[in-house]
């Protein structure tokens, strides 16, 4: 299996497009950064350290790839979706199948690498964030794993939407706790933990569940998800003898789709597609596209594209899936868009929704919601392109947690 | 002599620390915020502190969160702000003014921009919680041509080492949170603080406020004479959030209890005096 991490600064070219962040966590000399309160600033230094010290340490490789194999269940299959193929007519699709991961995302990737980190680093108490849940779930997962506290911030908006989630992360023996501030969702979750590891920043470590925050989170969290990538490249060299044309993933903070990317960045021939949550329209004031519809600010710890007003108030997101549901995007994101190296597009919240039973009619995979706007957009395209292009999508999470939201749209009561 | 370096030496010429009220612009409108602000002189206040309002206020409790939102739900903006400190200006042109908040609404109207609007509005010094002095390029030159003081804070986390680091990129004075948490949670003991003060007094000449968790006249009273000055923030703003109808409005009874409450904060620093180091 490829190391997931050792390629973080081991790229040979100068002009390559994976030496980012320079040592101040910048992407591109603009984006990303530490931008924390005093009180934090000494610990997102120490985490750095750690994190650079555990890099370089082959014992922990070792015991990160344990885990990944015997645990998670890696590496994940890159399955050729013949049906979706055949219905789209034209470019030959095929499926990175991270929900088949232990806990049903590729949330655990990231979670596994920090959980090991902060056992390093002799922390004894977890916080972290959650949209969907499914971060929470990874995070309570490995907390259980390992015998840890673990304390859940989860927007009251999100408890109620995703009640299987919240269920299963309190039977792993994890405090949620629901938050009421703002519009109650994944951004008001962030801003609490951040308060709670603030207050806490002897025995406990903020587990952040994609590429966003201070520097190391964006380049960190990218280097424990790459591992999606690594596979997907090999995967397809024995499935075709090449590489990948196009790869299509779904963002909301990004990790899924910096972890398919990230592999890819200096193979110029691949396309690189990122797909926000356009909620009612890209263009109707209900979105989560951060990229398309937003402009360069700073917020929870690094400059990205944001949601904003004229004022630089922070606008509240929209989208029917509560893991995109955030007003921002990891930045790297915003370099590889400024840079043009990756196109950001948008699905609707409509287009995900009818790519979620198409999926699971054609392929037998129910998708997560957030996955589904990939796989909107990859139907979008896929007709467009010749039968020998080769389309993957990141297929980032299973659907299960979203049947719910899908029936009440669908008019159905469960 | 900027205002700030002004007011801290004429207070330790009478022997005392300063008394920082903090206010959040336009809580719960804007009249009223105005109102405080002009009669916080006059019931004690040595320097002022005024709150820019923020979405996400993430290093705050949630007293100050909940003023930010009553802020901006009376139409805050960064202009407006800064035509408040206009306006009391027009009446007082000695108190220093700091305004505290977070970076990105000040990147948005514009570093050099902003800089010369609040210095031209009468702005001292400013506070931008979530900019370290690593990120702190984009507003030292602008704030320097402008004649602000950029006010660093300095938390019982930061190690000795970084300590030089971060006061080498202070001026105005230092802003001490004297615990490990976010505003108006926890409080120092007496203790801790006396301990904490002179490991920054070796590290800088500029003058030291303590602020997060100071709530009560005593306590004012003591962050005063250790350090040379308290910043009371929740303690204020929950008086005021006390004070207001169902509706979220001002009544009768805000001013004057949240002016009564920062008397009776100022005769206990006036009276505390300084402690001789």
């Amino acid at each position: 299996m490829a190391n997931p991490i050792e390629h973080g600064g081991a790229a040979a070219q100068s002009n390559s497009f994976r030496q980012q962040p320079d040592e101040h966590g910048h992407f591109g000399g603009r984006y990303g950064g530490r931008f924390v309160a005093e009180t934090l600033m000494p610990l997102i230094l120490e985490l750095n350290e750690a994190y650079e010290a555990a890099k370089a340490d082959p014992a922990f490789h070792k015991e990160l790839v344990y885990y990944q194999t015997d645990y998670i269940g890696r590496p994940s299959p890159l399955w050729f979706a013949r049906r979706m193929t055949e219905a789209f007519g034209g470019a030959k699709i095929y499926l990175k199948r991270e929900e088949l991961n232990h806990t049903g995302s590729h949330k655990l990737n990231n979670v596994m690498g920090q959980i090991l980190l902060a056992r390093r680093m002799g922390r004894t108490r977890i916080v972290a964030e959650t949209g969907a849940g499914q971060h929470g779930v990874a995070t309570a997962t490995v907390c259980a794993l390992f015998g840890m506290k673990c304390v859940i911030y989860m927007g009251a908006t999100d408890v109620e939407r995703q009640k299987p989630n919240v269920f299963r992360m309190r039977l792993l023996g994890a405090e949620v706790v629901p938050v009421t501030a703002g519009a109650g969702t994944l951004k008001d979750a962030m801003n609490e933990a951040m308060r709670d590891w603030v207050a806490n920043v002897a025995d406990t470590y903020m587990l952040i569940g994609t590429v966003a925050g201070p520097h190391p989170y964006p380049a960190m969290v990218r280097d424990f998800q790459s591992v999606i990538g690594e596979e997907t490249k090999a995967q397809m060299q024995a499935a075709e003898g090449r590489l990948p044309d196009v790869v299509v993933a779904a963002i909301g903070g990004g990790s899924n789709a910096m972890g398919i990317f990230y592999p890819f960045l200096d193979d110029v021939s691949v396309r690189l597609i990122g797909v926000e949550a356009a909620g009612h329209g890209l263009d109707s004031g209900k979105t989560a596209a951060s990229i398309e519809r937003g402009r360069p600010g700073v917020l929870h710890g690094n400059r990205t594209y944001l949601l904003q007003n004229a004022d630089g108030q922070i606008d509240e997101a929209h989208s029917i899936s509560a893991g995109l549901d955030y007003p921002g995007v990891g930045p790297e994101h915003s370099w590889l868009n400024d840079i043009g190296r990756a196109e950001y597009v948008g699905a609707t919240d409509t287009e995900a929704l009818e790519a979620f039973q198409l999926c699971t009619k054609l392929e037998g995979i129910i998708p997560a919601l957030e996955s589904a706007h990939a796989i909107a957009y990859a139907a979008k395209i896929a007709p467009t392109l010749s039968k020998d292009t080769l389309l993957v999508v990141n297929l980032s999470g299973r659907g299960d947690k979203d049947i719910f939201t899908v029936a009440e749209h669908l008019g159905v009561s469960l | 002599m900027s205002r700030i370096a002004a007011r801290f030496k004429a207070l330790a010429a009478q022997g005392r620390g300063a008394l920082i009220p903090y206010l959040e612009a336009y809580d719960p409108d804007r009249e009223t915020s105005l109102e405080l602000f002009r009669a916080m002189p006059a019931a004690g206040a040595d320097l002022i502190e005024v709150g820019m309002p923020f979405s996400d206020p993430s290093a705050d409790g949630p007293v100050i969160q909940a003023a930010a939102l009553r802020g901006l739900k009376a139409g805050a903006t960064l202009v407006g702000v800064l035509d408040m400190v206009a306006e009391f200006r027009k009446g007082d042109d000695e108190t220093p003014v700091i305004l505290m908040g977070y970076v990105n609404p000040v990147e948005s109207y514009g570093y050099e921009r902003f800089c010369k609007d609040a210095a031209a509005a009468g702005v001292d010094g400013l506070i931008l919680v979530d900019l370290p002095p690593e990120e702190g390029a984009v507003i030292a030159a602008p704030a320097q041509a402008a004649g602000l003081d950029i006010i660093r804070l300095v938390a019982p986390t930061t190690p000795d080492a970084r300590l030089e680091y971060v006061l080498g990129h202070a001026s105005g004075f230092v802003y001490y949170v004297s615990i490990v948490g976010i505003t108006g949670t926890r409080s120092a003991s007496a203790h801790d603080l006396a301990g904490a003060i002179p490991r920054i007094r070796a590290a800088t000449d500029l003058p030291i406020a303590i602020g997060f968790g100071v709530r009560t006249p005593e306590q004012a009273a003591q962050a005063a004479s250790i350090a040379d000055g308290a910043v009371v923030a929740s303690a204020l703003l929950a008086t005021l959030a006390q004070t207001l109808d169902e509706q979220g409005r001002a009544t009768s009874q805000t001013l004057p209890r949240v002016l009564e409450q920062i008397r009776g904060l100022a005769q206990a620093v006036r009276a505390a005096g300084q402690q001789p180091e």
